[in-house]
């Protein structure tokens, strides 16, 4: 490989990792921890066939699954201002990942939740507990083991899809590469290195996401129903 | 003799199928009661109704003292009735995420505010009645059916019931594991635990039970003390269900 290449990828590494570390981490753990406080809720009201409450859930789900991200970051950040609702960068991408995800999860959650045998559930309100508590103590923990591998699908899904939020102004890595591509003009390197990067943080989160498998698993986890 | 439990013309159906047409019995505290019949005479579905896991369509159900409208009892007051009852179901239900002494501890931490320490001890008094004792900290997919099954009946006792719904106890579990779940039972009847026991098991009923009641196609044929009704059945259908089920037996 020519010299000039790899001082090229040395240079900009800590250039791209920067925003990586100050923006695109931040971006996706935040967004990710939001969404699944929405889905979990999306997917208990529609548990809980609470009226019209189980119709807006499926309403948002809807919504959120029928159209495409950046159009959602679009309406957010350039939409809304026109209604007077101004949202900083950053946070702009937060509300809207979270809303995204939010609802993808929901529905991993609900199926989870589902694929917890009935029994369970009977067997909480027959020792005195309440709906409510049966799922936050019994079901939800058993739902999580199931959905685990779905939700760090996402998880890992989101990592790259920040990289959409170059298109509302936030400097993260993908927006620091282009500036950097811009002023060098070697747009295969960069682009190569910054995936690269994505690939990185992609596997740690493999890595993560098996040692949490793991964790789960002897917790009482069954394959299926005896 | 004081009566715990009574229910009258119960009912429910499912789509077309009228399972449940019109039962009625009167519980007293420390009555054993067996009920026996085929399958699909809805057995099963009583129990079910009686601690609101099924909704009946109609009747009522008189529990301590207190009426309850089968088909519309509130939350509240559902609630409250399973506060006082337990139920040990068929394939156990054991909370698949929580240790054996866990599973005994939820009814009272979670829903009885007991404190921690408390529950513990009560829960491990518990399994060391039903011989469960060594396995507290086992999850239930390390213990095999029988030991769940005393788990669960730990599960059962620990909150101090007036009566313990049981469903088909012993079905799920191979013969060899039957004995150490009925002799668990066994046990609770001489200490005078109110039971309600749907069950195939005639010897148990025999020797427990005492009151046996048969039923078939959704109502009671026959009901009685449970010498009575294996000896000198009055329904020539009990003399039937009897006959041929202790004919399996051997």
């Amino acid at each position: 490989m020519d010299n000039s290449v790899v001082s090229l990828m040395l240079d900009s590494f800590w250039k791209i990792l920067k925003p990586g570390l100050q923006m695109t981490i931040p971006l996706t753990l935040l967004s990710f921890a939001f969404a699944l406080v929405i889905a979990t809720v999306t997917a208990l009201v529609q548990e809980a066939k609470i009226p019209v409450l189980r119709q807006l859930a499926r309403f948002y789900i809807w919504v959120i699954r029928g159209t495409p991200l950046l159009v959602q970051l679009f309406v957010v950040f350039y939409g809304l201002p026109s209604l007077g609702i101004l949202i900083e960068p950053f946070p702009a991408a937060v509300l809207v990942f979270s809303i995204n995800e939010g609802a993808y999860s929901a529905e991993t959650i609900r199926a989870a939740i589902e694929s917890v045998p009935r029994g369970q559930l009977e067997a909480g309100e027959c020792v005195g507990m309440s709906w409510l508590q049966t799922m936050w103590r019994i079901i939800l923990p058993q739902a999580l083991r199931t959905a685990f591998p779905t939700l760090f699908n996402s998880l890992i899904s989101m990592v790259k899809d920040t990289s959409l939020a170059a298109n509302i102004t936030v400097t993260e890595m993908f927006m620091q590469t282009q500036r950097i591509v811009a002023r060098t003009y070697e747009p295969l390197v960069l682009y190569i290195e910054v995936g690269i990067i994505y690939l990185l943080m992609c596997t740690i989160l493999t890595k993560v996401q098996a040692w949490g498998e793991k964790k789960l698993n002897a917790r009482g986890y069954q394959r299926s129903a005896a | 003799m004081t009566t715990i439990l009574k229910f009258n013309d119960i009912r429910k159906s499912f789509g077309e199928l009228d399972v449940l047409k019109g039962i009625g019995l009167e519980v007293n505290k420390g009555d054993v009661v067996a009920i026996l019949g085929p399958s699909g005479s809805g057995k099963t579905t009583l129990l079910r109704c009686l601690n609101f896991l099924e909704r009946a369509d109609s009747g009522s159900i008189v529990f301590d003292g207190v009426q309850y409208d089968a088909a519309k009892a509130t939350k509240k007051e559902i609630r409250a009735l399973r506060m006082k009852t337990a139920f040990v179901f068929q394939n156990y239900n054991l909370f698949a995420n929580k240790t054996a002494v866990e599973n005994v501890m939820e009814g009272l931490v979670t829903a009885r505010r007991v404190r921690k320490e408390e529950a513990k001890a009560k829960a491990l008094e518990t399994l060391e009645k039903v011989g469960m004792l060594d396995w507290a900290n086992h999850y239930p997919i390390q213990l095999s059916g029988g030991q769940q099954q005393r788990v669960a009946i730990a599960r059962a006792i620990a909150t101090n019931p007036d009566i313990i719904f049981f469903d088909e106890p012993t079905s799920a579990l191979d013969p060899e594991l039957t004995g150490e779940v009925l002799s668990v039972m066994k046990t609770l009847a001489q200490e005078g635990m109110t039971m309600l026991v749907v069950t195939h098991e005639m010897k148990f009923a025999r020797q427990v039970a005492t009151r046996t009641v048969f039923m078939e196609n959704g109502v009671i044929v026959e009901e009685g003390p449970t010498k009575e009704v294996f000896e000198h059945p009055r329904e020539k259908r009990t003399q039937e269900f009897i006959n041929r089920m202790e004919m399996d037996d051997f």
